[in-house]
C-alpha cells in the first residue's frame, strides 16, 4: 500500500503534466504583459518549482499526521501559512535574480492574485491528501472486516466437523454393519450407545459446566464403543476418586481420551490400556489420563498433541491460565494431566 | 482360487469383508491382519492377487505399507477417510470403498477387479499406483524403508543426506544408511524445499546439518556436515543453497 499519493505512478504524471502546463502559461502570460522572456521564464520557474515544493510537502505532513473529523480548521491553518511562506520565498529570490523596478512594482501589485492561486493550490493538495488516506484507512478496515468474517466462518465449520466427528462415527456404522448379521443384539446396543453419545454432545454446550458424574457417563458411553471397534487390542481403567459432585467444563475430557487411543492405538501394534484418573488435589480437580507409545517412533508423529491444543484453548478461554494442560511421558508412557480449578 | 488378504485394525471391519466376500467361491481370504507389520510378512509369504487395505493403521499407514513392497497385489483400499485425496489414486487402485459400505457397493468393486483383464495389468496399475503417492507420507513427516526384513520409520528431520545409487536412493539418517527404490527427483519434489536441497545431481542435503560450505578446485564447492562428510555442490546448487541460507 502506498503511503502517500505521490508514490503512485500515475499520479506522478500528472502532477508533472499540470505543474508543466501551468508554468508555461504563466510564462506566457508575463510576455503579453511586456516582460522580457528571461524575466517571465524565471518569475514563472521559480514560483511555481516553490510551489510544487510546497505541496510535496503537505502529501509528506498527511503522511504522518491524519486529522481528525472536524478538524479542518488545522489544515485551512497549515495551507495559508505554507501559501505566505512561498509568497516571501519566492519573492525574496525572484527580487535577487530579477532586480529590475518595473518588476518589483508588479510583483508588488500581483501579490493578491498570487496569494489565492497558491492557496487554492495548496487547498486542493491538502484535500486530495486527506481524501486519499481516508480511502485507505476505509478499505483497510473492509479488508479486516472481510477477513474477520472469513476466520469466523471457518472455525465454526470446524467447530461442527469436530461435533460430528466423521472418522469415528463412520468407522462406528461400519463396524454395526459388521454386527447386524452376527451379533444383531449387540448391534442393537452399539446404535443406541452412538446414539447416546451424539446426543449428548449434541446437547451440551461448550460453556456449561457438568458433574464429574455426567462427563465420565459421556466418557464411558465413547469408551465403550471404541472398545466395540478395536475388539480385544484397546483395554480401558477408569479410577474416580473425586466427589461425584464435583464440576467440571462438559465435553472437556473426551478429546483428551480420544487423544491418548489414537496416540496408543497408532503408535504401537500391542494391546494397549488407556487409565483415567481423577481425584482432588487442593481446591483442583486433576485428570490424569495414561496411554502407551513408542518414543522412537513419536518424534515422527505430528499428531500427537493435536488433540490437546484445543482443550488448552478451552481451559485458557475460562481461567485465563496456560498451565492447565500438562504432559509428560515415563519409559513407555504418555501421561496428559489436566488441571480443572474449582 | 483367487488369494486375498484383509488388512484393518478393526476386527468388526475385516469381518465385515469376509461376510461379503462368503458368495465369491473362487475368492479364499487366506490371512487377515491387524496393521501393515502383519500385512507386509502375509502378502511376501502368501503372493495373493486382491488385498482390501485400510488407511490409517498402527505404526504405518496403508500408503506407507503399499511402498515396501515389491510385487504389490491390486488394491481396494477400505477407509472411513476422504481426505487423502482419494480422487488421485481412483485410477490405479481397483476401487476405494468409504465406510460403511453396502454390499451392492462392494459387489461393484469386486466386478471391477474380476473383469480387469489381466493380473499383468493389475500388477501395473498398482505399481503406478505406489508411484503416484507416496507424497502423502512423506507429508507425514517420515520415510517408512525395508532393512534386512525388517521395518523402520525414519522421521524426515533426523536424514542427514540422500544420495542417488542407480535405481534406489541411499537415505543417510544418524549415520545408518537405507536404500529405498525412488528417484532423487522424487524426493526433491517431496521433501520440504526449506529443508531439503538438492545440491548436486546425485544429492540432496538436510541444510541444518551443514556446519560450513567450503571451496573445492576450480570454482565447485563442497558442504562439509556435522557428521564430517562432506558433501559434493555443483554450480547450479550453490546458488539454491547461498539463497536458502541467505548468504
Amino acid at each position: 500500500m502506498s503511503n502517500s499519493p505521490f508514490q503512485t505512478a500515475r499520479f506522478r504524471i500528472i502532477a508533472a503534466i499540470f505543474w508543466f502546463g501551468m508554468s508555461v502559461v504563466q510564462a506566457m502570460v508575463l510576455q503579453l504583459y511586456g516582460f522580457t522572456l528571461r524575466m517571465s521564464v524565471l518569475d514563472s520557474a521559480v514560483s511555481n518549482i516553490l510551489l510544487a515544493g510546497c505541496s510535496v510537502l503537505i502529501a509528506v505532513t498527511f503522511q504522518y499526521y491524519n486529522p481528525q473529523k472536524n478538524r479542518y480548521v488545522y489544515i485551512a491553518g497549515l495551507v495559508i501559512t505554507l501559501t505566505i511562506v512561498w509568497l516571501f520565498t519566492s519573492r525574496s529570490i525572484l527580487m535577487i535574480l530579477v532586480d529590475a523596478n518595473d518588476y518589483n512594482e508588479f510583483f508588488s501589485t500581483s501579490i493578491t492574485l498570487r496569494f489565492v492561486f497558491g492557496m487554492l493550490v495548496l487547498g486542493c493538495m491538502a484535500l486530495v491528501s486527506v481524501l486519499w488516506h481516508t480511502i485507505q484507512d476505509q478499505q483497510e478496515i473492509e479488508n479486516r472486516k472481510t477477513e474477520t468474517q472469513k476466520l469466523s466462518k471457518e472455525a465454526e465449520l470446524f467447530k461442527l466437523r469436530q461435533q460430528l466427528q466423521p472418522h469415528f462415527l463412520f468407522n462406528s456404522l461400519n463396524s454395526i454393519n459388521a454386527l447386524i448379521t452376527v451379533q444383531p443384539q449387540q448391534a442393537r446396543k452399539m446404535i443406541q450407545q452412538l446414539s447416546d453419545f451424539f446426543r449428548g454432545t449434541l446437547k451440551n454446550e461448550e460453556h456449561q459446566w457438568v458433574s464429574l458424574e455426567q462427563e465420565m457417563q459421556h466418557l464411558n458411553l465413547y469408551l465403550e464403543i471404541e472398545k466395540v471397534r478395536f475388539g480385544h487390542r484397546l483395554q480401558t481403567e477408569v479410577l474416580n476418586e473425586a466427589d461425584a459432585t464435583i464440576k467440571i467444563p462438559s465435553l472437556l475430557l473426551q478429546p483428551v481420551v480420544e487423544n491418548a487411543i489414537k496416540f496408543g492405538l497408532y503408535d504401537t501394534t500391542a494391546d494397549i490400556v488407556i487409565t483415567i484418573r481423577a481425584w482432588q488435589q487442593n481446591n483442583d480437580l486433576k485428570v490424569e489420563v495414561t496411554n502407551p507409545f513408542d518414543p522412537e517412533t513419536s518424534a515422527s508423529n505430528k499428531g500427537t498433541g493435536f488433540g490437546l491444543s484445543s482443550v488448552q484453548r478451552r481451559l485458557y478461554l475460562l481461567f485465563s491460565r496456560n498451565d492447565l494442560v500438562q504432559t509428560s511421558s515415563q519409559q513407555n508412557y504418555f501421561i496428559t494431566t489436566i488441571t480443572i480449578p474449582q | 482360487m483367487i488369494k486375498a488378504v484383509i488388512i484393518d485394525d478393526e476386527p468388526l471391519a475385516r469381518a465385515l469383508v469376509k461376510e461379503y466376500l462368503q458368495h465369491y467361491t473362487q475368492i479364499e481370504v487366506v490371512q487377515e491382519c491387524n496393521d501393515g507389520f502383519e500385512g507386509v510378512k502375509a502378502i511376501n509369504q502368501h503372493q495373493p492377487s486382491l488385498i482390501f487395505l485400510d488407511i490409517q493403521m498402527p505404526k504405518i499407514n496403508g500408503f506407507e505399507m503399499l511402498e515396501l513392497l515389491e510385487n504389490p497385489p491390486a488394491v481396494i483400499f477400505t477407509t472411513a477417510f476422504d481426505e487423502y485425496a482419494l480422487n488421485a489414486f481412483e485410477a490405479h487402485a481397483v476401487d476405494y470403498l468409504l465406510k460403511p459400505f453396502s454390499k451392492e457397493r462392494f459387489d461393484k468393486a469386486m466386478e471391477k477387479f474380476l473383469d480387469t483383464t489381466s493380473v499383468h495389468q493389475q500388477k501395473e496399475n498398482t505399481e503406478k499406483l505406489v508411484n503416484n503417492m507416496g507424497e502423502s507420507a512423506l507429508q507425514a513427516g517420515r520415510v517408512v524403508v525395508k532393512t534386512g526384513g525388517k521395518i523402520r520409520i525414519i522421521p524426515i528431520s533426523t536424514i542427514d543426506y540422500l544420495e542417488a545409487a542407480d535405481d534406489y536412493v541411499k537415505i543417510i539418517s544418524h549415520g545408518e544408511c537405507f536404500l529405498k527404490k525412488r528417484t532423487m527427483s522424487f524426493f526433491e519434489k517431496s521433501l520440504p524445499k526449506d529443508q531439503f536441497i538438492r545440491t548436486h545431481r546425485s544429492y540432496i542435503i538436510n541444510i541444518h546439518q551443514i556446519t560450513r560450505i567450503d571451496p573445492y578446485e576450480k570454482d565447485g564447492h563442497v558442504a562439509v556436515l556435522r557428521s564430517g562428510v562432506k558433501i559434493p555442490v555443483s554450480k547450479s546448487g550453490y546458488s539454491v543453497l547461498r539463497e536458502v541460507l541467505g548468504l
